[in-house]
This record gives structure tokens, C-alpha cells and sequence, in this order.
């Protein structure tokens, strides 16, 4: 839908103070103290009456959005459905759920062990987050720079609050991922003589962001997807793992599996679990739009938390600060970092800069709102959204003609398509939900807490303590699920699986009803999202 | 709002639903009260999941498009594609040649395109799908990789080839042999590689992992950024 005539009066303002911002030059960069005071009382996180204490499991008192405590507080899709664990449908070594970046990963691994795998996922092999990502993947993998320097970047984004650990494996196994990747041939943006591109990221101190143009996450995903088909691992689609199985000694010993399409359930016996299902956008957190594909919807926080395994960080979110609000066919839409990194500046409805155009995406995003909601200074769009102008028509301004065409055409085919031009219009946007910053805890094979079980990829915590920054998630999928995947095919020859059993399930519901938490008839994990009659948002 | 809203005619599967003008196809199935399970990824043009095919009342012409990317129009037709049996051949990447003939031993049907260009007029990417099979007939494999970049396999170009030629098999194929055998490996990468694998970097890690935030903090502010 193009730009309504009030809008296109609105944009004016825009234009007409571009030249000055212009001339002016940069906006002021936040102190420190500037920066703190508008993510506490702007950013999402620090709502309050967001979050609720957990009322049940490992992380009971924890503060956690209501969407998700609303998902723990539920009962399970199988209760009552009374299965015969002993009778099941797949027998196998390492079962690996989601078949994202992570899940693919750890499941070549684990086959180049022996073991025998099965991947399940919910939607088609790569409907994923993976696919999604433009950026790119970070490694320090140049000269002047270093795993160290990459390791101090990860923890300043994270706050400090990291598992050292953890970061410690990402960083120095970055440029292990990625010389497997350009290994199975993935086509990474090159020099003619094999020199890598690499460019910033936010808070990186080195130029070590990796891109395969602008479907860097989508070229990793392909690659990995043909090489899972290259070695036969079977891959069983439209299948989601809904809970874990424990053996009769508390490890896992496999997952109950729910056919999307026929709603038959089957058992599967594993000797370990390798949890690869991504994150939760799809749970739009405080009515956030969200980037995520359609399966983002927390089911292996959820399975995970049931049978015993720890969160971490579940109180911090990322929100992206630019999420397309018009037009609203592709409302939420990743508007990519690089269109601020070219130039464009956030503008408000009276035509004013309010933020320095290279905040981070916290601390932008936070700006976004307070100018929204604090200061009144946000264009109403139709069909209820209230968003700011990102001027990308500057960019042709700073750099010359072509360059919006040339740097971002995959951002100017999607505007056009529904009639907005961003060569010569502004964009409008609102922060939208962007990635899970927390998850299960795990160490540095991918092992949580409960015997067995993994978890690797975006569905995992600690990695990247309070704040991930961009380029290290296509990171973390490639390096932890190839450790989990080592680790669990090395490890299959030596395991026994015990009794199966669902006896931790009836007791952690038993729990909830002996803390008397309100279930409200709901049943989780969900699965997919319900948008019947919905009428907007990506 | 509501109440000036547009509302189109579409017909899912045959079936007739009023829908508001706006919509995409994707959001238009939805408000119908479709709970999409098939044909519905990324819902943002990345994943090619909503391969939709559809024809607009009294005009002949097939049109396809992304469900999440295209717009409904009135009296339109539609149904959706979100599976494609196509075959893929298994290979070791490792052990093949850079050629033409490699290529035609995985997929020998690529020289029985006949030139109708119907896959690059159904390619909802824009992708000039004939002329990147066209490169790999001819062995320029750098130029089959380059122009399938964008595919994002949604099967369509396969759907409507009288050769049954399997063009995005056959891109993904291209782009891994011309990045694994054509491109050289990045020197600065193996260097780095193998410095990890000799320990170089263990006990300045060590370090890191043990100080204290204080000092994470202090090396962290001090830190030098490169232009
Ligand atoms: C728009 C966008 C842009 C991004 N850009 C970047 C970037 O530039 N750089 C970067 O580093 N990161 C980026 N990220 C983040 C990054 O892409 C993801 O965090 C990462 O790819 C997650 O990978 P994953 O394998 O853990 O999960 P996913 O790729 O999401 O895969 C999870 C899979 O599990 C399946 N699944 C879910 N539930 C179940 C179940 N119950 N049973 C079975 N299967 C299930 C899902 O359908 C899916 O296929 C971006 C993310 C988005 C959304
Ligand atoms: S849903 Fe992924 S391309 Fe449309």
C-alpha cells in the first residue's frame, strides 16, 4: 500500500529538514549515564509488569516475560493420552529436534561419529530463523585480530554476565565453523584470492562480520541442508518433538512426536537428545511484532524446563530497533542494520533527528519508544501501529544515486512490492522482536543439566549473557551444534537407555497444582502461532 | 478502520472468501481461517515455503508468487505449492571436478531444455533461471553460481519445466563446487586455523576466562577499534 496522502504531507517535514541534518552532521552519540537512563525506563526488558516470577521447576522465583510463564504454567499436549512408551515408531542414537542451522550441524557431526541419527522438525528442513539471517557470522579469523579480541567484544555486549566458558568455546572454534563451512562450500563473499570480506558488526572492535551477500544465514542454511541429504540422515518434516522422555534413572531416553498433519503421535527411543528448535518471537512479548519465522514459538523451553533442565537469562530479550510499520502487509519485517549503517537516520513526525543513527540496537530501539510513547512524537499509520521515519532517502544523498539499489536490494524489493519506495521516501518503523538472548544453560559440549540432553542453537542459554550481538548466532548454531553433535555421536556407543517413562511430566504438573498456579486451560508447548482472522503483521 | 476497508473476492482452493484489498495472500488465507501448516516459513520472502500458483477470473494467464510477498487482487484463483517431488542427486563435494560433464552426470536432463523460459518467468525471485542453467551446460559454473544466488528454492521453475530439469538442484550444486573447487580457500583462514589447533591462543584464554569483571571491564573500555 503506498503512502496514504496524510502520510505523503507528513513526509514533507522529512525532506524539508534533510539538508540541514544533513550540513549539520552527525547527532550526538548518549553518555553513558543518557544511555542507562532510557534503556531502564524505556526498553522492554525493564517493564516490570512485563515479567512474573516462575511459579514451578529449576528456576522457580525467576523473573520471566508473562508470555512465557503463561507457556510453563499450562498443561502438557499429551496429558491424559496414555501412551505405551515401550512400543516406538523410531529407535536411534542421537534424535536431534529442529532442523534450523544448529540441528543440521550437530546431525553431520554426530553421523561422522557412527551414530545414527534422526532429525525431526516441525515445519519443512531450513523454515528457520537461519534462513532469515542477511548480516552475516563473525570470526576472528584475520590478522590483527584474535579469538581474545573477540572474546572481550562478546562479553562487553553480553554485560559482562557471559559463561566465560562458553565464550571462550565460540570464540576460539569460530574460525574452525567457518573453514568448515567453506569447506562444504558454502559461498562466503571472497577477493579473487580467497580473502574473506568482513566488515563491522555492532561492538565489534575488529572487522570480522563474514556475509554471503544479503542471505548469508540463508546460503549456511542451504549448504548444510544439501550435505544433510548428501549423507541420507533421515529427516522426517512436518513432525515437532511436544515433550521428552526420561528414563527410568533421569536421563533422557527419547521424545513423544506429534505428525503436524494427521495429529498421530509416535514414540522415539534416543540415547540422546540434541533440543536444535530456536527461539520465540512468535510469542510477540508485550505485543511486540516479531522478525522470527512462523515456528518460533519456545517449545524446547518448554519441553526442556518440564523434564528438568535450567534457563538462563529468559529475562532479556532483543528487540530490533528497526521492524518495518508500513505498509502493513510486512509489518515486523527485519528492516537490516546496514540501512543505519548506510546513513539513515531515525526522524520524528516533526521532522527532527532524536538519535544518533548508530546506537545500539538496545539503546536505539529504547529512543524509538520513548519518543513514541514519552514525547508523542510518532506517526500514527493506518491499521493502528505507531512508528518513526528511518530516512533512507539520505543515503543517495551522503553516497550518490544507486547507492540504496545497489547495497540493499533485497530491502528495496521488498518495499516496492507493496508500493513504497525507499529510494526517495522514508521508511516507517517500530522496534520488533528480534532474538531469544537467554535459553537452557548449557556447558560446552551443549549438555544442560539433565543427563543426555543438548541444546544448541538459539533455544540455548549463556552464550551471549544479557545481550547477543549480531554475527555471533549464525556463530553459536554452527559451533555448538557441531560440539553436541561430536559429543553425543562419541558418546552413543556407551549409553544404555533405561524403563522409559513420563513420571517427571505428572509430577511437574502435580507441582503446579500444589502451588495452585492458574493453568487457565491452557496447553503448551503450542506449536505454531494462531493467526486465523488476524489481519496484518509479517 | 474497519469500516473503510476494501473487500476482494479470492478463492482459495475454489472456494469463494471476502477478504480487505491489502492483504497478502498469506494474511488473506488467515483471515479466511486457514491454520496454515504447510506453505508458511519465514513469512518474509527468505524460505520459499508459500509457493502459491493463481489465476485471475477470465484471463488464461498462470501467475505464482510467495504468499507472504504478493498482494490479493480481486476474482483471483489460487492454491498453493508448499511440496515439490524433485530428485537430488548425492554426491561427496570433495570429490568432484568443476565441469560441465560433473554436472551432467548428476543432472544429464539440463541439455534437454528446450528454451521456453518458463522457469525464468516464473521465478518469483526474478532470477534468470534458464540462462543460469544455460552457464551450467556450458561448464561456467562461476556464472551459475552467481546468477542462481538468490534462489530461495521454492521449487516453482521445476513445476513448470516440460524437460523436468530440477533448476535449483542444480544452482546449489554449481554454487558449492565453484566455492569449494573455484574460489581459492582463504589463506588468512587455514593460517588461523591451524594457530588454534597448536594451542597458540590457549593460555591468553585461559586468562580471559579466569580475570575478574572488573578487569573484563577495564581491558574491554581500553580496548582499540579498528577504523
Ligand atoms: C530476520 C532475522 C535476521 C537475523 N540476522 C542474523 C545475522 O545477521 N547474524 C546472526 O548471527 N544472527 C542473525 N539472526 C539470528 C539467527 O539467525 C538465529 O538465532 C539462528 O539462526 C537460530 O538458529 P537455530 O538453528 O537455533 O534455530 P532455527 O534456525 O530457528 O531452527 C529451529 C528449527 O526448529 C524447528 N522447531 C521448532 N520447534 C520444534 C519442535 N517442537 N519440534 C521440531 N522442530 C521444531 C523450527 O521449525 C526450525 O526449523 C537473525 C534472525 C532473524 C529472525
Ligand atoms: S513464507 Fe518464507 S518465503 Fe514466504
Amino acid at each position: 500500500m503506498p503512502y496514504t496522502p496524510q502520510l505523503r504531507e507528513l513526509v514533507k517535514q522529512v525532506e524539508a529538514s534533510r539538508a540541514e541534518r544533513i550540513k549539520k552532521g552527525p547527532f550526538r552519540r548518549m553518555t553513558m549515564d543518557e544511555r542507562d537512563e532510557v534503556l531502564k525506563n524505556f526498553h522492554p526488558d525493564f517493564i516490570e509488569a512485563s515479567m512474573r516470577p516462575l511459579s514451578v521447576g529449576v528456576n522457580k522465583g525467576d523473573r520471566v516475560p508473562h508470555e512465557f510463564a503463561d507457556l510453563i504454567e499450562a498443561r502438557s499436549r499429551i496429558e491424559g493420552l496414555g501412551f505405551d512408551l515401550e512400543n516406538f515408531a523410531y529407535d536411534v542414537d542421537v534424535l536431534v529436534v529442529g532442523g534450523g542451522g544448529a540441528g543440521a550441524s550437530a546431525a553431520l557431526i554426530a553421523q561422522e561419529q557412527g551414530a545414527d541419527v534422526l532429525i525431526v522438525t516441525k515445519l519443512r528442513f531450513g523454515d528457520a530463523n537461519t534462513v532469515m539471517a542477511q548480516g552475516g557470522i563473525q570470526a576472528a579469523d584475520k590478522e590483527g585480530d584474535s579469538p581474545a579480541k573477540h572474546y572481550l567484544d562478546v562479553m562487553g555486549g553480553g554485560r559482562f554476565e557471559n559463561v566465560p566458558e562458553l565464550v571462550s568455546a565460540l570464540t576460539l572454534d569460530a574460525p574452525l565453523a567457518l573453514k568448515w563451512l567453506e569447506d562444504l562450500g558454502a559461498m562466503f563473499d571472497k577477493f579473487p584470492d580467497g580473502t574473506m570480506k568482513s566488515i563491522h558488526g555492532g561492538g565489534t572492535s575488529r572487522k570480522r562480520m563474514h556475509s554471503a551477500r544479503d542471505y548469508s544465514g540463508a546460503e549456511i542454511m542451504r549448504t548444510l541442508r544439501d550435505e544433510v541429504r548428501n549423507r541420507a540422515i533421515r529427516v522426517i518434516e512436518f513432525c515437532a518433538a511436544v515433550e521428552l522422555l526420561l528414563d527410568e534413572e533421569g536421563k533422557v531416553g527419547g521424545a513423544v512426536l506429534y505428525n503436524m498433519e494427521t495429529g498421530e503421535y509416535e514414540i522415539v527411543r534416543a540415547k540422546s537428545v540434541i533440543l536444535a528448535v530456536g527461539g520465540s518471537g512468535r510469542l510477540e512479548y508485550q505485543g511486540f511484532p516479531t522478525t522470527n519465522h512462523y515456528g518460533a514459538t519456545a517449545d524446547g523451553l518448554v519441553m526442556g524446563y518440564r523434564a528438568g533442565a535450567e534457563l538462563a537469562f529468559m529475562h532479556t530479550m532483543q528487540y530490533h530497533p528497526t521492524g518495518a510499520a508500513y505498509p502493513p502487509q510486512i509489518i515486523g519485517l527485519l528492516i537490516t542494520e546496514k540501512v543505519r549503517g548506510l546513513g539513515a537516520e531515525p526522524v520524528n513526525i516533526d521532522g527532527e533527528q532524536f538519535v544518533y543513527h548508530l546506537e545500539t540496537r538496545d539503546v536505539a530501539a529504547a529512543a524509538i519508544i520513548r519518543e513514541i510513547k514519552e514525547r508523542r512524537k510518532g506517526i500514527a499509520v493506518p491499521g493502528g501501529m505507531i512508528g518513526v521515519w528511518l530516512d533512507s532517502p539520505m543515503i543517495d544523498l551522503l553516497y550518490g544515486a544507486g547507492t540504496v539499489a545497489r547495497e540493499l536490494p533485497a530491502m528495496v524489493r521488498q518495499f516496492a512490492r507493496f508500493g513504497v519506495d525507499i529510494i526517495n521516501e522514508p521508511m516507517l518503523v517500530y522496534p520488533a522482536l528480534h532474538y531469544q538472548n537467554g535459553g537452557l544453560l548449557i556447558d560446552e559440549n551443549g549438555l544442560t543439566n539433565v543427563q543426555n540432553l543438548y541444546a544448541v542453537g538459539e533455544v540455548a542459554g549463556g552464550i551471549h549473557g544479557g545481550n547477543r550481538l549480531m554475527g555471533n548466532s549464525l556463530l553459536d548454531i554452527v559451533v555448538f551444534g557441531r560440539r553436541a553433535g561430536a559429543h553425543a555421536g562419541a558418546a552413543a556407543k556407551e549409553i544404555k537407555v533405561k524403563k522409559l517413562s513420563l513420571n517427571y511430566l505428572q509430577a511437574f504438573q502435580r507441582e503446579l497444582e500444589a502451588v495452585g498456579a492458574d493453568t487457565g486451560g491452557r496447553v503448551s508447548p503450542i506449536l505454531l502461532p494462531r493467526y486465523t482472522h488476524r489481519m496484518t503483521s509479517a | 478502520m474497519e469500516s473503510d476497508l476494501k473487500m476482494v473476492n479470492i478463492y482459495v482452493m475454489g472456494k469463494k472468501y471476502l477478504v480487505p484489498d491489502s492483504l497478502t495472500i498469506m494474511h488473506a488465507m488467515e483471515y479466511a481461517g486457514y491454520q496454515l501448516v504447510r506453505g508458511c516459513g519465514c513469512r518474509a520472502g527468505f524460505c520459499g515455503a508459500c509457493a502459491t500458483v493463481f489465476r485471475i477470473h477470465g484471463d488464461y494467464d498462470l501467475k505464482v508468487g510467495l504468499a507472504c510477498q504478493t498482494k490479493v487482487e480481486p476474482e483471483m484463483y489460487l492454491t498453493q505449492i508448499p511440496f515439490f517431488p524433485a530428485q537430488k542427486s548425492e554426491y561427496k563435494l570433495g570429490e568432484l571436478k568443476p565441469t560441465a560433464a560433473q554436472i551432467a552426470q548428476f543432472y544429464p536432463e539440463i541439455y534437454r531444455c528446450i528454451g521456453c523460459n518458463a522457469c525464468t518467468k516464473i521465478c518469483p525471485q526474478d532470477l534468470k533461471v534458464m540462462q543460469y542453467i544455460a552457464y551450467a551446460q556450458r561448464g561456467q559454473i562461476d556464472r551459475c553460481a552467481d546468477e542462481s544466488f538468490d534462489c530461495v528454492m521454492c521449487g516453482l521453475c521445476a513445476s513448470r519445466c516440460p524437460a523436468q530439469i530440477v533448476h535449483f538442484n542444480v544452482g546449489i550444486l554449481a554454487r558449492r563446487l565453484y566455492s569449494r573447487h573455484l574460489l581459492p580457500p582463504a589463506g588468512h583462514l587455514q593460517s588461523r586455523v591451524a594457530e588454534i589447533e597448536s594451542g597458540k591462543f590457549a593460555v591468553e584464554m585461559t586468562e580471559l576466562v579466569n580475570a575478574s569483571k572488573e578487569t573484563l571491564r577495564k581491558l574491554y573500555a581500553s580496548r582499540e577499534i579498528e577504523d
